[in-house]
């Protein structure tokens, strides 16, 4: 449906550099990576709406990399709404069939339909300026869907919301991506939004695409360092191998259960796959090894312990309550664990 | 109570100085002319010609910059380009140009030893020393006002309303007027009267041009030169209040929007 092949923007300041994407039609496709990515820049020029350099956009089959907007059938739904201040919710969500001619009837069936769809209806004579965040996005939905584009492109749309107004809208997303045949390009922060929502994706870092594929195989299986460390593998070791064997740091070895490839590379684990405990258990299948505590930093609902083994510093997740049951400290000897298929060979 | 420190004493002592250089001048201007003599000027043909002539030719030049600056004042707010700091301190010259200057500047390219004073002439167009002379001064003067207000009033709506109208059909054109004007128009009016009332005032590149057909200031500035101070008063008082209406309309505009409940 989206195919992009090797786009470059032309732009002052921050540029896309040869960004190779293809999204199949129907999908719903997630867009990731840190602020300042690039994430909005690809929507934006996708859209239509920034200079592209080289590189082209197709379409549905159809080469777009030189029409102007209005011409691509491309819906886009920003964080901030962007809802026309002048104009009624219903002259907001009417907007665009100025540019589509519809019949009568047609157009009373989709007002119907995403009216009611998106609870609207109390809202259609009121103006933008009074109305709540999570209203808002319903009517920035509404108005992008009722003109049917084929694609509409989503940034960010309810990282602005209340957390209970986000579960509802999300859900209003899922229903909506059923119901329509419009391929959805989401970028979000939340991996959570990102898992429940998406089927493929992508990660963006600095104006590349690092990775894109399954939901699952980026999360299970990062490509790359810095998408390792984006999804949470906050363990990366520079690793030799040998058959199913990997030394890491020149001194732990590691067996993950399996050939690597070549013969070094990097491994990664969750810092939420390692387990500590005060006292050596023992098990065959796992991994053991014994470190001092170097650290306890709060993260909020958990603690990430950095624990010290040889040169090597592990980061695992600890809850506030294993803190206190295990009791640890700066400079306490701990053994901590990981199984074998918890090891991701980058 | 906590005591004034003197510092604050020098604030309001200067302030008031400053209100009082403002305002005596203008009161004592506003209030010298009796009643019967103000009275006696609106029956003056030679004042109210002029007067209405101000009117007139600043209203021309106020949309003339209207209709030649909304499209340089809307490329300015949105695109970035090579040059446009050079663009837009082009713009500002004509407000650090002494006035007579300015009025110097025009009549040597509408002469006859420029070549676009001799194709004005070839067409019949006249600027020595006539109202299209008047107009094109005070368009000349008021331009970079308007240019400010509108280009301001432009950099205020977000580019993201217009990416979102262009997605959803809308040409280029169609958004401009059925988004961008729309929400820009308060600013461009706010322009609109600014470059007016910076008209309306013109006197020094205006006489260079045109003497006659006269103008206001250029007729009170005549009646002073030839009667004195008492005989250009009341012309005076009536320039005074058309450009305050101008002055209070402009205010009224630009007082912060109400929140509309």
């Amino acid at each position: 449906m989206i195919r992009i092949e090797n786009l470059e923007t032309r732009l002052s300041g921050f540029n896309l550099h040869s960004i190779n994407l293809s999204i199949e039609a129907g999908e719903f496709f997630i867009l990731m990576g840190p602020t300042g990515a690039g994430k909005t820049v690809l929507l934006e020029a996708i859209a239509g709406l920034v200079p592209v350099r080289s590189g082209r956009i197709l379409i549905g089959g159809k080469d777009v990399t030189r029409l102007p907007p209005e011409k691509r059938g491309i819906g886009i739904v920003y964080q901030d709404y962007v809802l026309f201040p002048h104009m009624t919710v219903m002259e907001n969500i009417r907007y665009g069939l100025h540019f589509h001619r519809l019949g009568a009837e047609e157009t009373e069936k989709r007002l119907k339909g995403l009216i009611g769809e998106l609870e609207l209806m109390h809202l259609v004579d009121r103006i933008p300026l009074n109305l709540s965040g999570g209203e808002l996005q319903r009517v920035a939905l509404a108005r992008a869907l009722m003109v049917k584009p084929a694609v509409l492109l989503l940034d960010e749309p309810l990282s602005a919301l209340d957390p209970n107004f986000r579960e509802d809208i999300r859900h209003g997303l899922e229903r909506i991506h059923r119901s329509t045949n419009t391929t959805f390009l989401m970028v979000t922060h939340d991996f959570a939004e990102a898992l429940s929502l998406g089927s493929r994706g992508a990660v963006m870092n600095n104006g590349r695409i690092e990775q894109a594929g399954r939901m699952e195989d980026i999360f299970q299986r990062p490509g790359t360092p810095f998408v390792a460390d984006f999804v949470g593998m906050k363990n990366i070791f520079e690793a030799q191998f040998s058959g199913s064997r990997a030394v890491i740091g020149g001194m732990l070895e590691i067996d993950m259960g399996r050939q690597a490839q070549g013969d070094h590379g990097l491994i990664a684990i969750r810092p939420d796959d390692i387990t500590i405990a005060r006292e050596k258990i023992l098990s065959n299948n796992k991994h053991l090894f014994k470190g001092t505590v170097a650290a306890i930093i709060d993260q909020g609902f958990y603690y990430e312990a950095h624990v010290q083994v040889g040169k090597i510093t592990f980061k695992a997740l600890v809850s506030k309550r294993s803190l206190f049951e295990l009791r640890l400290f700066d400079g306490a000897e701990v053994f901590l664990s990981f199984e074998a298929n918890s090891i991701h060979a980058l | 109570m906590t005591r004034r420190e003197p510092f604050f004493w020098i604030m309001v002592w200067c302030g008031l100085v400053v209100m009082a250089f403002i305002v005596i001048p203008l009161v004592e201007l506003m209030t010298a002319p009796s009643l019967s003599g103000l009275k006696e000027t609106l029956n003056d043909n030679e004042v109210m010609r002029s007067i209405w002539l101000s009117i007139y030719t600043a209203g021309w030049a106020a949309l003339a910059s209207f209709i030649l600056g909304t499209p340089l004042a809307y490329l300015l707010a949105r695109k970035d380009f090579r040059g446009k700091r050079l663009v837009e301190g082009i713009i500002d010259l004509p407000i650090v140009i002494p006035h007579p200057v300015v009025g110097i500047a025009i009549l040597g390219v509408v002469g006859k030893n420029h070549w676009i004073g001799r194709e004005l002439a070839e067409l019949g167009i006249r600027v020595m020393g006539s109202v299209t002379g008047i107009i094109v001064v005070l368009i000349f003067v008021g331009l970079p006002f308007y240019l400010h207000a509108a280009k301001e009033g432009f950099e205020n709506i977000s580019p993201r309303l217009e990416g979102v109208s262009r997605s959803l059909g809308a040409s280029m054109p169609g958004t401009f007027f059925r988004i961008t004007f729309p929400l820009a128009w308060r600013s461009m009016l706010v322009g609109i009267i600014m470059c007016a009332a910076r008209a309306i005032s013109e006197f020094g590149a205006v006489v260079v041009v045109a003497y006659h057909p006269m103008i206001a200031p250029v007729l009170i500035y005549e009646r002073f030169e030839g009667y004195g101070l008492k005989y250009s008063q009341p012309v005076a008082v009536w320039l005074v209040l058309v450009c305050l209406i101008l002055f209070f309309v402009l205010r009224f505009l630009t007082l912060p929007k109400k929140k509309k409940t």
